[in-house]
Order: structure tokens, then C-alpha cells, then sequence
């Protein structure tokens, strides 16, 4: 349905250039949610941004229903319609002034549909907020954090879209509010077969709702597959340091230093400077220390079956 | 005698529109070298509860009730006494640490500050406890030299933990110390949090919206619903009230089954401060509220083994 081919988007900065993604395969198929994992500043949101057509890959390319993504006017714009994007801060991706009727309308109305109430109720009411009309009229700041995620989703669903891109959807929610629109999310995939990628660094969403699961670090996929799978029995270190310190796991692997730096992405795994593995000797007993140091490691494909970028799992398989 | 003891404390902030009851009689006790949670959504009060134990609450604010901290209450000091305590005897670290650093000052005599305000330590003495706390946080000793925007977020948070332990305090306040920091730093700062706790004679009351942070670093759990505690407990035991138990059903954990593809949340919205719910405040998104909820507020009752619940339902099965 929606595909990444080796995706590569680089940002020019001051000097060095920074390689927010680099080298992505990742598809989203009819009905399917994916979860994008990984911490802050690995490339979800650029990734996601570039296949909603909002930012331009320096290489390959992203395609949508067989064809690849034209990034000119018009057929963007139908693009847009097809593939829409929900973003994490609900007050900051409505405009305070506006109604609830005018937010939702807004689409609709660009892409000139007809039956815009119709439209702007039957969306608000899929979207949980119901009886529609009640709300037409309210502004953002009288609804409570979980209705207005709730009006920037019916906003996207105005657009019958195909395929739903969601930006941390529920990170500024409360946890009584965010089971309600992870739900409303199934639901929307169950009763509508909407697809989604959702981008998250929040493995108990990946859990809740999605089926396939992609973990990403530093502008890379390093491990992706079915969600049972990868998050119960994960394999690269990385996504086992990930899962390791969460709550009521037993022996927490707490990797040092920041998140890194995409200007800076090292050699060979670019995971090395950080690996658990690596440090603990693990890897030289395996005999792949000097790989871990020095060779790249091939970029995964967008296969659904579970895959890692790790030169001990390249070892024993 | 417990180290830190709540009796009835109110918080009411003054509106133009009128009285907003931020924290309404909470009664809580925490023993020396205990860690004590406080968790609840935003808006129900745990901030304005943290700063009116030191009565850092602004200008807008009354509070009532008991605070005893070692004995002597709070509410009851004069401001020299208050500047004491504050630091020396109990002292706070903020959320994400936007509040407490100076950005025009380096992170080193910031630390020192209390030391030397409350003439716990000489200019040297100082200097020496810096790079003392530095190492003890986890940080270098040439980081005293830095101003704060040369750091991340998870070193300004362990430079704000540094100075909260400069003056050895016997309690350490946490309100969301990691909420905005990323997964791997939010381990790196909870690991550190852990060591404290564990290696020196500090209690902890850390507060927070994310139970699986704090089900994991505490003895104990309270729970706050609208300016309440709705329910005290062991943080290794099964919750009783209907809000504890759907907050808990919240974080999934990984590997249950009965949480794959079913995202539990609860219906309705979080209470509106100026427009409290009659009876018990939870009673409209109560999935198993009877006809009295509507009407008759209740108190904290035992509900089981060291714990709490202010639910009709408590000490019953439920
Ligand atoms: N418009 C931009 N210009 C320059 N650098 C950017 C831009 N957008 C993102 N980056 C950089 O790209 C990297 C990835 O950012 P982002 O995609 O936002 O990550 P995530 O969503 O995973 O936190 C970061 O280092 C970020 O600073
Ligand atoms: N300075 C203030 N003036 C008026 N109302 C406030 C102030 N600070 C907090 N409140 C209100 O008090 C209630 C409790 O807030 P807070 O203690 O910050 O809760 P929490 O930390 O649990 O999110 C909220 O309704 C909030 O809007
Ligand atoms: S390739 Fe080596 S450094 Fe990279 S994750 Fe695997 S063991 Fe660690
Ligand atoms: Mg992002
Ligand atoms: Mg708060």
C-alpha cells in the first residue's frame, strides 16, 4: 500500500550534513498497522514526513499503491487526500480560533467536496465525538486533551483517507484518555480497514495496537517484524536495551550516553559505540568485534517477516 | 514519628472566577528511608501538593490543614526558618527540569548555592562538594565549568538532583523528574534515583503520571483523583479502587496477552476543578458505581493489607 525504497533524507546544517534517514526500506499494507519505534531524534518523524510527500528524499523514493510519489501539485494533492496525517499536540495542530466544525471542514473544503456537514458530522461521530452537532460549535480550549485529539483524528478522517500517518499520537494525553484513542484507532482499522503508521517511542503502544512492529535507530530500520515476535523475543541488542528498561523487566540494560547524532553516524554498526554486546566482550567472543567496528551492515528490506541488522545474528543465520 | 506528615491538607487557588480546589484533604505519611509514589493524571493536583509541603506555592494559593516535616510544622515556620529547611531538610526537583537552573550562571556555583547560603561550606569546601556531587550524579568534574543550555536534558536533570543533595537532605521531593526526558536517559536518571535511595539515608516522595515508573522505585503508592487520594497502598500489591485499577490497565505490559490489540482506557474525561462531580468525584466514569456514589463523598478506608480506598466497594469484593 504505502512503501519507503531506500529512503534517504539529509539536512543541510552548519558544516556537516545531518542523515536523518538513511536508507530505509518500510511498507504498510492494506488494513495493517505498523509501530515506528525509537528514541527521540533516530528519524520517525522525517521518515514520516517524507512519505506524506511534506519533505523531499535526497534518495530513493516512497511509493503508494504501485506508483511512486510524485511530489507535484496536483497529484500530491490527491496524494494528500489518501494519506493523512495526525500529529501529536492537539493544541498545536488547531487553531485556537477556529470551531471544531471549521477545523474538521477544513479539508473537505480544500479538496471541495461535496456535503461538507454531512462530512464534518460523520467524521467527528467515527471519531468518537458524538452527537456531532453538539460540538460543531465549541473551540478548542472547551475541550478536555482526549476530545481534541479526538477532532484533529476526525479532521484526517474527514478525507476518507486510505491510510492514516500518526505522530505520537497519544504521548500528551493522559493514561486514562490514551487506551480511549488507541482504541478508537483499532477501530477505525477494523471497521474502515484504514492503514497506519504510527510513530511512537512507546513499545506498550506498539503492544496494544499494532501488528508489525520497526524499530529504528540513527536513521536506520535494525530490527523490524510482526509484533509478537520482535517485542517478546527481540534480537538485535538494541531493541532488547529498549525492552529491558521497562518496568518489570528483570535485568535492565541501560545504555550509556545521549541519543546520537546524525551528523555524526559511526562505522560499520552504527550502533557499536553504545552496543551492549560489543562492550561486554560478547562480540569478540563471537568473533565479530572487528565487523561491529568497521563493516556496514546491509540496509533491511520492507519484507514483513522478522528481520536484524546485527553482524551476531548475520553470523548465525 | 514519621519524617514527613500530612494531616487534611487543602490547596485552593484564588480565581477571578472564583476558588479552584486543587488539592482537597489529603492525609499522607511518609517513614524515614521510605520511597513513596504519588501518582495521578494531570490536573489532579500532585504539583501543587509537592510545593505546598515547602510552601512554594504562589501568592494565589491558601492552604490548610497539617504539615509536619521531622515534627515541626510547616505552616507554623517563619520565613528564616523556611529558608532553612528548604534545601537542608527537604528539597525538590522539578519536572524536566525547566525551573531551578539559571541559565546565566555556571552549573558548579549553582550547585554550590545552598552550601554556601546556608553556610554549610567554605568557597573551597564548596568547590570540592560540587565535584563530589557531579561524580556522584554521573557527570564530570569539568561539566561545574558549564552554563546550562551546554547540556542535554538528562544532564540538567542530574545537575538539578545534584543540587537537590548538596545540603544532604533527609527528603528529596521529585515532581515528574523524567517525564520529558527519553526512554534510555529516563533509565539512566531512574537508575540513579534508585542508587540514592538505596545507598544513602534519603527518603523519597516522587511524583508522577506514569505508574510503571513509580510501581517499580517506591515502597508505596498513592493514588490522586481530583485533588484526593483515592487509594494508599504497597506498590507490589493489586490496587482496589475502580480509577487505580484502570490506571494501572493502562500501561500494557509487554508479553500479556490479555493487553494485545486491546487497549484498555477509561470513557468520559478528567474532572473540571471548578465543577467537581457531586459524591464520590470518579462516580461518572465509575465502570461499577452504584446509585449512592452520586451522593455521598467517601473517605479512606482500609481495603485490604497496609492498604487504603475511598470506594463504597472497598474492604468488599469487587
Ligand atoms: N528541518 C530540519 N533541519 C535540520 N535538521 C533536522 C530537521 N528536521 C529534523 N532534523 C534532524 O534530524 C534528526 C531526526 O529528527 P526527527 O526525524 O525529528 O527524529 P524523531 O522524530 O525520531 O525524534 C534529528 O537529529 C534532527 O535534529
Ligand atoms: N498557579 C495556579 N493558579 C491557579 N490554578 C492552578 C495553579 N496551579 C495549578 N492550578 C490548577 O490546580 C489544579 C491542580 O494542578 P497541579 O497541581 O499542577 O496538578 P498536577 O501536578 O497533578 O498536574 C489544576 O486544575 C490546575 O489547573
Ligand atoms: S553488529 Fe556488533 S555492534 Fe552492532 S549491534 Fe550487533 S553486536 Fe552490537
Ligand atoms: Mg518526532
Ligand atoms: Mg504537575
Amino acid at each position: 500500500m504505502l512503501e519507503a525504497n531506500n529512503l534517504a533524507v539529509e539536512f543541510a546544517g552548519r558544516g556537516r550534513r545531518a542523515r536523518a534517514v538513511d536508507g530505509v526500506n518500510l511498507s504498510v499494507g492494506a488494513g495493517e498497522i505498523v509501530a515506528l519505534v525509537g528514541e527521540s531524534g533516530c528519524g520517525k518523524t522525517t521518515l514520516a514526513r517524507t512519505l506524506l510527500g511534506l519533505e523531499r528524499p535526497t534518495s530513493g523514493e516512497v511509493r503508494y499503491d504501485g506508483s511512486a510519489l510524485s511530489h507535484r501539485g496536483r497529484a500530491l494533492k490527491a496524494y494528500r487526500r489518501q494519506v493523512q496525517l495526525i500529529l501529536q499536540d492537539p493544541m498545536g495542530s488547531l487553531n485556537p480560533r477556529q470551531t471544531v466544525y471549521e477545523a474538521v471542514a477544513e479539508g473537505p473544503r480544500i479538496h471541495g467536496l461535496p456535503d461538507e456537514e454531512q462530512v464534518v458530522a460523520e467524521a467527528l461521530s467515527r471519531a468518537g465525538l458524538r452527537p456531532p452537532e453538539r460540538f460543531f460549535l465549541r473551540y478548542p480550549h472547551e475541550l478536555s486533551g482526549g476530545q481534541r485529539q479526538r477532532v484533529v483524528i476526525a479532521g484526517a478522517l474527514a478525507l476518507n483517507p486510505k491510510v492514516l500517518i500518526a505522530d505520537e499520537p497519544v504521548a500528551s494525553l493522559d493514561a486514562s484518555v490514551r487506551g480511549e484513542i488507541l482504541a478508537l484507532l483499532l477501530r477505525l482499522r477494523n471497521e474502515l480497514g484504514l492503514s497506519a503508521l504510527v510513530v511512537t517511542h512507546d513499545l506498550g503502544l506498539a503492544w496494544n495496537i499494532a501488528d508489525r512492529v520497526a524499530v529504528m535507530y540513527l536513521g536506520r530500520i535494525v530490527e523490524s517484524g510482526p509484533v509478537e515476535q520482535i517485542l517478546t523475543a527481540p534480537q538485535h541488542p538494541y531493541t532488547q536495551a529498549l525492552l529491558s528498561v521497562l518496568p518489570e523487566s528483570p535485568d535492565r540494560i541501560v545504555l550509556t550516553g545521549e541519543p546520537p547524532d546524525p551528523t555524526r553516524i559511526p562505522t560499520g554498526c552504527r550502533f557499536h559505540p553504545r552496543c551492549q554486546l560489543l562492550a561486554s566482550g560478547k562480540a569478540a567472543a563471537a568473533g565479530i568485534d572487528t565487523a561491529c567496528h568497521s563493516e556496514p551492515l546491509p540496509i533491511l528490506s520492507s519484507a514483513a517477516d522478522p528481520q536484524t541488522a546485527c553482524h551476531l545474528t548475520l553470523v548465525d543465520s | 514519628m514519621s519524617l514527613l506528615e500530612l494531616d487534611d491538607v487543602s490547596v485552593t487557588y484564588k480565581l477571578a472566577g472564583g476558588e479552584l480546589p486543587a488539592v482537597r484533604g489529603v492525609s499522607l505519611s511518609l517513614e524515614a528511608g521510605e520511597a513513596v509514589g504519588v501518582v495521578g493524571e494531570s490536573g489532579s493536583g500532585k504539583s501543587t501538593l509537592a510545593m505546598a509541603l515547602l510552601r512554594l506555592l504562589p501568592r494565589d494559593a491558601r492552604i490548610s490543614g497539617r504539615i509536619l516535616l521531622d515534627g515541626e510544622d510547616v505552616l507554623a515556620m517563619s520565613w528564616g526558618r523556611l529558608r532553612a529547611v528548604r534545601w537542608a531538610q527537604a528539597s525538590i526537583v522539578f519536572q524536566g527540569a525547566q525551573h531551578g537552573l539559571n541559565p546565566v550562571h555556571r552549573i558548579g556555583d549553582q550547585i554550590a548555592e545552598p552550601l554556601l547560603i546556608h553556610k554549610l561550606a567554605s568557597p573551597d569546601q564548596a568547590r570540592r562538594r560540587v565535584a563530589e556531587l557531579l561524580d556522584q550524579v554521573g557527570l564530570p568534574g569539568w561539566r561545574a565549568k558549564s552554563y546550562p543550555h551546554e547540556l542535554s536534558g538528562g544532564q540538567r536533570q542530574r545537575v538539578m538532583i545534584a543540587m537537590a543533595l548538596a545540603c544532604e537532605p533527609r527528603l528529596i521531593v521529585a515532581d515528574e523528574p523524567t517525564t520529558a526526558l527519553d526512554v534510555m536517559v529516563q533509565a539512566q536518571v531512574l537508575t540513579l534515583i534508585r542508587e540514592l535511595i538505596a545507598t544513602d539515608d534519603i527518603s523519597l516522595l516522587m511524583i508522577s503520571h506514569d505508574l510503571s515508573v513509580l510501581a517499580d522505585l517506591c515502597d508505596r503508592l498513592a493514588v490522586m483523583y481530583a485533588g484526593r487520594v483515592v487509594e494508599t497502598g504497597p506498590a507490589d500489591g493489586t490496587f482496589t479502587h475502580p480509577y487505580s485499577r484502570a490506571l494501572a490497565a493502562a500501561f500494557p505490559t509487554i508479553g500479556d496477552l490479555s493487553s494485545r490489540l486491546a487497549p484498555k482506557g477509561l470513557g468520559g474525561d478528567p474532572p473540571d476543578p471548578l465543577q467537581l462531580p457531586s459524591g464520590c468525584a470518579f462516580h461518572p466514569r465509575c465502570p461499577v458505581a452504584l446509585d449512592t456514589c452520586s451522593t455521598v463523598s467517601i473517605e479512606l478506608r482500609p481495603a485490604g493489607e497496609r492498604r487504603t480506598a475511598a470506594c463504597v466497594l472497598a474492604g468488599e469484593a469487587v
